[in-house]
């Protein structure tokens, strides 16, 4: 029983850091709103997980917030977005990503 | 009876816990947008929906369980949506590595849409292709 919850939480922290290491390195905006994502989505299954664990209701509700406000969170954020993003103008798909100053910080160009 | 429902429960659990760890390896191990978007949403569907039918067959009681299946239909309902959204900004945007596309059916010539990229903000000016540099 403990070890199962152990692996459990094992798995479920394993995902969300390596959600969060593509949260850091991601290049564009786009992969962090992704990688946002997916790390709530990600919470609300380890919610479930402890919620079936110690079977204890409370938690329930709290599910049913978070993974409606995932959804809220990254459409609102991929519509705003659209519309700052810099085009390619190369075509070969290499991502231009924000204008100068948020991308000046990560030293990409 | 309980100790065959907890089994199924348990393997349920492990199976959803699993495919999150597999959406977050694809997030980190794919090459651009709309693949890690591919694995960011439909392993991570099938594990929330393996996660919540665990619990949903852990908890005892119908109210619990009929929430649980209003969390899962939001997840079916929204992933689509926001996936859809998020790679069609990052189809519009370029942010697409296109020589690892092997079909790009949009790029045939009827689809090419230049006045209407769509996904500008409302108070951006407007921006004609005629004036744009060739690029």
């Amino acid at each position: 029983m403990t070890v199962v919850g152990a692996v459990l939480y094992a798995l479920i922290g394993g995902g969300a850091l390596l959600c969060l290491v593509r949260l850091v390195r991601g290049p564009s905006l786009l992969d962090r709103v992704v990688a946002t994502d997916t790390l709530l989505v990600i919470i609300s299954a380890g919610l479930a997980v402890h919620v079936a664990l110690v079977r204890d209701p409370t938690l329930v509700p709290v599910l049913v917030v978070v993974s409606l406000l995932a959804f809220v969170g990254s459409v609102s954020v991929a519509r705003y977005v659209g519309g700052m993003l810099l085009r390619s103008r190369t075509g070969d798909g290499r991502d231009l990503g924000l204008p100068v100053a948020a991308e000046v910080e990560e030293g990409r160009s | 009876m309980t100790a065959l429902a907890d089994v199924v429960a348990f393997a349920c659990l492990l199976a959803g816990a699993l495919l999150c760890l597999t959406a977050g390896l694809g997030l980190v191990r794919f090459p651009d947008v709309l693949s890690r978007m591919h694995a960011g949403t439909k392993p991570q569907v099938l594990g929330v929906l393996l996660v919540m039918v665990g619990a949903a067959i852990r908890l005892d009681g119908w109210a619990n369980a009929w929430m649980l299946l209003l969390v899962a239909a939001f997840q079916l309902l929204t992933a689509p949506v926001s996936a859809h959204l998020i790679s069609r900004v990052a189809y519009r945007r370029r942010h697409v590595r296109r020589d690892l596309l092997l079909v790009d059916e949009l790029g045939t010539p009827g689809h090419q849409d230049d006045a209407h990229r769509g996904d500008e903000p409302g108070d951006a000016p407007p921006e004609h292709p005629a004036v744009r540099p060739a690029g």
